[in-house]
This record gives structure tokens, sequence and C-alpha cells, in this order.
């Protein structure tokens, strides 16, 4: 009797509510992890161990998060952020991703870090239809919508990269003579694949490969040289980037060169291979970096800085990974806002795979852009210069 | 205690390990699982420390060729899960066997760091070019969670992939437990004793020092390697990444909380080393390694000889006197 009485009392209620607001509002849909008051949302990153470095960007996503809250939340609901460390370890990231979705029951698992952690948890999380939104990582795989509907990249894949450099050739370079040295495995082939697929047949390529074991890459340099190359793609990781600069230096061979953006580093890779042995070398970039000085004006820049300085004051403010995290946090934001007050698994995917926007961090040009079958949320991407002590971008905004 | 009551006791203790996973959410069910598989790693060092007194601080890349020979077999041979422990139980026994070998000539500590550059070695070595084909490179494997063979409810929990899980490795790891209680409480676990505790004296008594010490480092390579391929069924991904040097110094740990040259005390070993890092990171995220060094440091103060020595002492204090029973 009671029951009956407060479910006519509860059934009046909704329809005096469904009369009283608008259509839209009155439809509010909720998965595990999100209710009118919270969305939960899981995070995963190296906090300690080897990728420890990278932690940074966690660290900058809980600070994005914590003031996003302290400005009344989304739609009128606080995202309670759950960050768990795996220690870059993909074992340890399939005992975590499962703590976020069996025990924490979070909405989605968000920008989780690392190839092989991600390679880790990614049937898990399809087949649990549990969102894995903004992995951080430049592997080309995480753009398959057909068979991993789930899952969705966010920063320019090592193709896209590649095809750039591609790009740029074609239009100063028309009749070089190509050659391209890599790393043998995944990160060397994506980027390979991504440059032969932006030259076609229009080119011929002198490939040479290196393993991460070789000691020196001297014979493939004197190979490439002999070979008459002209225009160079140097797909290397830090270490030995820093030895093909110098040593192309020293061998007198001086080929338009492009450096993939993994080894862009100032300090660990171009002050190592001599500052001036540098000059001249291209590689490119999507975020705007914290150290250049042409940003100092910037209002995106001044927002940065004052969020960093207010809730992430321990944050190293020359640290690429702080922007990054600010940006990823934003993107994040935005489709969470776009969801609305239908916060389901499939809408969030949805909605992740229907935006279309600039942010302030990315630089000038630079977009977020996805569809239903592209999953890959950035793919514009500038080049830059080195000019003997930092990168100076030049030229248009190339890709897609 | 009498024989009845001992039975009673174990059949509860069976009844009690199968219900656990009905009365827990499939994350901690897996951890549980995680908990099994550790456990008989750590048997696995226990036997080559604790009883026969060789440190191995390359104990991970055993558990590595396990996962991996079990991972290969199940994604390229297409065996089942169940059928590859075996072979993951053998090839890392041919492989401690002959790591055994060196053994004879180094004892110690120079024993520790030769096991230390092999667990050193074996990540790098599973992404050597020439067998990425069967090691999937950096990228690993990733294998399929096997799904139970039949289905029911219980508790109003239905029998999931997770808790089949448990139950296999429950069995496998009880048998392996049976096994090496076997081997250690008759001639072959007293000789290895007594080349722990005496070398010379035991070559004296005729006991065969290479071959018991090489033995031994096959035994326990296999004990550990067997865990590896569980551990990879379980977590259903290889890749070099999972078996660093820490895993290594993670069964040590696993093996000196627990109690060394027991076996039981594998158990306790595995609950430490599953759980107290977890703990620790929900206390504090900026320096959970400080918070699971201090629990350490802790442990091995409060109770140096383990969590099994800490039951024996009490056990002693606390049992109704036997010593009183002669007097009488």
């Amino acid at each position: 009797m009671t029951l009956n009485r407060r479910m006519l009392t509860a059934s009046l209620a909704a329809a005096a509510v469904a009369t009283l607001a608008l259509p839209a509002a009155a439809q509010k849909k909720y998965d595990n992890g999100a209710s009118d008051k919270e969305i939960k949302v899981g995070h995963i990153g190296p906090y300690s161990g080897p990728a420890s470095a990278y932690g940074a960007i966690g660290k900058t996503i809980s600070a994005y998060v914590e003031k996003v809250n302290a400005e009344g939340g989304i739609n009128g609901r606080k995202i309670k952020l759950i960050t768990l460390d795996d220690a870059y370890n993909p074992a340890k990231t399939v005992e975590v991703a499962r703590k976020l979705v069996e025990e924490e029951e979070v909405l989605l698992i968000f920008n989780s870090l690392g190839t092989a952690s991600n390679s880790a948890i990614q049937k898990y999380m399809n087949a649990k239809k549990v969102p894995q939104l903004f992995v951080a990582t430049g592997a080309t795989k995480w753009g398959d919508p057909k068979n991993f509907p789930w899952t969705m990249g966010w920063q320019p894949t090592y193709y896209a990269e590649g095809k750039i450099y591609a790009a740029h050739l074609l239009e100063t370079k028309p009749n070089a003579k190509v050659g391209v040295l890599f790393q043998n495995d995944d990160y060397g082939k994506d980027y390979l694949k991504g440059f032969e697929d932006g030259i076609g047949d229009k080119l011929k390529i002198t490939k040479v490969s290196y393993e991460v074991t070789d000691p020196t890459v001297d014979s493939q340099l004197l190979t490439l040289k002999a070979a008459g190359v002209d225009a160079f793609f140097n797909i290397t990781t830090p270490k030995f980037a820093a030895m093909v600069i110098k040593k192309s230096a020293e061998m007198g061979w001086k080929p338009l060169h492009y450096l993939n953006n993994v080894s862009a580093s100032v300090s660990s890779v171009m002050t190592p291979a001599g500052l001036e042995n540098g000059i001249g070398v291209i590689t490119s970039s999507y975020i705007k970096d914290p150290t250049d000085p042409q940003w100092l004006t910037d209002q995106g820049y001044k927002d940065w800085l004052e969020f960093m300085k207010k809730y992430f004051p321990a944050g190293n403010l020359a640290d690429n990974n702080s922007v990054y995290g600010y940006t990823v946090a934003q993107t994040l934001v935005q489709v969470l806002k776009q969801c609305g007050d239908n916060l389901t698994h499939d809408n969030v995917m949805k909605q992740a795979a229907s935006l279309d926007i600039t942010l302030p961090m990315l630089l000038p040009g630079v977009n977020i852009k996805t569809g239903p079958d592209d999953y890959y949320p950035i793919e514009r991407e500038q080049l830059a210069r080195f000019d003997g002590k930092t990168w100076v971008r030049f030229g248009k905004v190339y890709g897609r | 205690m009498n024989k009845p009551l001992k039975w009673l006791g174990l059949a509860l203790l069976v009844a009690g390990l199968l219900v656990l996973p009905f009365l827990f959410k499939n994350y901690r069910v897996f951890q549980f699982n995680l908990v099994l598989v550790y456990a008989v790693a750590v048997l696995g060092l226990n036997i080559l420390t604790g009883f026969n007194g060789q440190i191995s601080l390359g104990h991970g890349a055993f558990y590595a060729v396990g996962a991996y020979v079990a991972a290969i077999l199940m994604d390229k041979v297409g065996m089942p899960y169940w059928a590859t422990l075996p072979f993951a139980a053998v090839v890392c026994f041919v492989l401690g066997w002959l790591m055994g070998f060196p053994a004879l000539r180094l004892g110690g500590h120079y024993l520790a760091l030769a096991t230390y550059a092999f667990a050193l070695a074996i990540p790098q070595l599973l992404k050597y070019k020439k067998i990425e084909e069967l090691t999937g490179g950096v990228q690993g494997i990733v294998l399929v969670k096997p799904d139970p063979p039949f289905t029911f409810r219980f508790l109003d929990q239905p029998f999931n992939a997770d808790r089949w899980l448990y139950v296999f490795t429950l069995a496998v790891a009880a048998l392996m437990f049976l096994l090496a209680y076997n081997l250690l409480s008759g001639r072959i676990g007293r000789a290895l004793i007594a080349i722990r505790d005496h070398p010379i004296a035991a070559t004296a008594m005729g006991i065969n020092l290479p071959f018991y010490k090489s033995m031994a480092f096959g035994v326990s390579a296999a004990f550990t390697g067997l865990a590896g391929a569980l551990g990879a069924i379980c977590v259903a991904f290889v890749s070099p990444d999972s078996f660093t040097v820490f895993l290594s110094i993670t069964f040590l740990v696993g093996v000196v909380v627990g109690g060394l040259a027991s076996i039981p005390g594998a158990i306790f070993g595995a609950i430490f080393i599953q759980f107290v890092p977890n703990i620790a990171d929900e206390i504090s995220k900026s320096a959970p390694w400080a918070i699971y060094g201090a629990v350490l440091i802790g442990v091995m103060y409060l109770i140096p000889t383990g969590v099994m020595g800490m039951l024996k002492t009490l056990w002693m204090r606390l049992r109704p006197a036997p010593a009183a029973a002669p007097k009488a």
C-alpha cells in the first residue's frame, strides 16, 4: 500500500517535472561512474619506475581537474579523478585498469600512458565497453574504430608526422635524392610508413636501418652519403639522433635534414650533438613550447602560467609535459561538456568522435577534429628549424 | 593434534578457499589469482635461497621465460592454456639447471650478481629482432582469457572467467606446494639444508654437491617458470617491460618476509608483495615506495624470521606446554 502510494507520488512528481522542464533536460542518462553530483574518471600514469618523468602529465591533469571543480564543475557536476600508478609496467596496468573499471566503476579511463601499457588493456576495455580515451602514445594503432571502437588516441601519430615531412619535402625539393635512417621497431616503421605514403612513387627512397643495440650508426650514414642523398629523414631516438647530427657534420654531409619530434629536445639531443652542427635541422610540433619567448605575451600562455602557479606550484615551468597535460585535460572537459546530461559510456565515445575545437596551448592553426571514422584528434603540425639556440617555427600548418 | 581434527581443519580451509571468490568482486578475485601465482614463484625461489642458501636476484627472468613460453604456445601454436604449464616448467628447468653450473663456482654475492645480470638481460633479449615473430617485440603478446568450462551461479555471483581461473590456479598451486613438501621434507630436503649450512661437512657425508646444487637451481627455476606461465594466463598479456629486474627483487622480498626455508611462508610473502604496494599507493600518491620501504624495515625489525618464524614462535609460547608432559 505504502509502496503503491510512493510510486504514485513518484510518477506524479516525474510527470510534473516532465511538463515543467524542457524535454531535453528531463532525459538524464547515467552509466556507472556518473550521477547528478559527480563524474568519476580514471587515469593511469607512471608515477614511479623508468618513465616517471611522464608523471608530470598526471599531476598536471589532477591540478586542472581541481581548477575545473573549483570553478563549479561541468554542468553542475564535479569531476572525481582517480589516478593510479602503474610504474610503466603493462602487467600492473592490467591490474590497475581492472580496479578502475570494476571496483571504482569509472565512467571512462583517460590518457593512460605508454604503448605497451595501452596494448595490454585495449582488449579488456573494448570487451567491457568502457572508453579508453585519449591515450598518451603516438602509435598509429589507436585510431581503429572498426575493431576497437572504445579506444581513441590524442596526439599526432608518428605516421601523420612522417607524412608532414614528406609534404614539405615535395614542396621544397621535388627532385631530391631521398634517404631515411630508421630504428628497426614499431616506432621506426610507423614513421617510415607515413613518410613513404606521403612521398608515394614520386621519388625513390634509400632506406637504411639500425638496431637499438648497435653501438654507432656511422656505416649507415656512409651508405646514405655514398648514395648521394641530399634530403634525409632522421628517425632515431635521442641518443642516436645526437650521434647522427654530429657525425654528418664531421663527414661534411649537409643534406636537408628532417628530425623526428621524438628527438627534438634541445638539452638531450641538440646540445650533445654540438649546437652549431644542428643549425638548419627541421622538426615539427603541435603545442606551444613553454620556453619559447615569443609566447610571453600570448593570452593562452599567460592563462597556463597562472594555472600552473595557482594549482600546480610544484610543477616545472619549462616542462612540455605540463602543457601536454593541461591541453589534454581541456579536451576531456570539452567532451564531458558536450555529453550534457547523457553520461553513458556510449555517449562519451560519441561526443569524443564529434569534436571540432581549438585549444589555447595548441599552436595557432592546429585543431582537434574527430569523426565517427576519424579517431585521430590532432593531425596538424607546424615545422620548426633549429637556429643554433632554439626551434623557430616557420611556414604553414600541415596535415589533414 | 589428533588426526580427524586435522582433516576437518583441512576440509574447512579448502571449502573456505573455494567460497572466497564468490564473496568478492571480480577485480579482487583477479588479485587473489596473482597472490596464488606469486606464491608459487616465491616458493620456487625459497627452494633455492631458503633451503639451499643460494641467493638469486634473477628469478624474474625465469618468470618471464615461463610467461613467454606459455604465451607463444597459446598464441602461435594454438595450444590450450592448461597444456602450456608443463612446457614452461620444463624449459625453465633446463635453463635453471644450466644456470646452476656457473653457480657451482660462484658463491654468495658473486652468484647474486651473476643472476642479477641474467635478470637485466632477459627483457632486452625478448625485444631481439630475430625472434620478434615469436615474441611480438616491444608490443608483446595479447592473449585471450580462457572461458570457464561450465557456468553456474553461487551466492548470486556468476562463475565467470576470473573465478574459473582462480579455481584453476588454486589447484595448480596446491599441487606445487604438495610437490615441494614431498621433495623437501625427505632426504633431498635434508641434503639441500646440509649444503646450505656446511658444504664441506655435507660433502664428507657423501652428498653430491654439484648435482644437488644444480638440481636445486633447476627445480627452483621450474617452479618460478610455471608461476610465470600461470601469471601470463591470468593477466592475458606479456611484454618485455612486464618483467624488469624489480620483479626479481620483489620475489626475494617475498621469500624473506614470508620466512626463509618455510613452505607455507611463500603464501604470506605473496600476500605481502601483492597488497603492500597497493596499500602504500593508497596512503600516499607522491611517495608510495617510501611507505613500502618503511613497512619493509618495520617487518624486518619486528619479525626478522618472517611471518612463518613469528607464527612458530607464537605457537611455541601459546600451545598447552607439551614439555610438561614428561614430568607427569
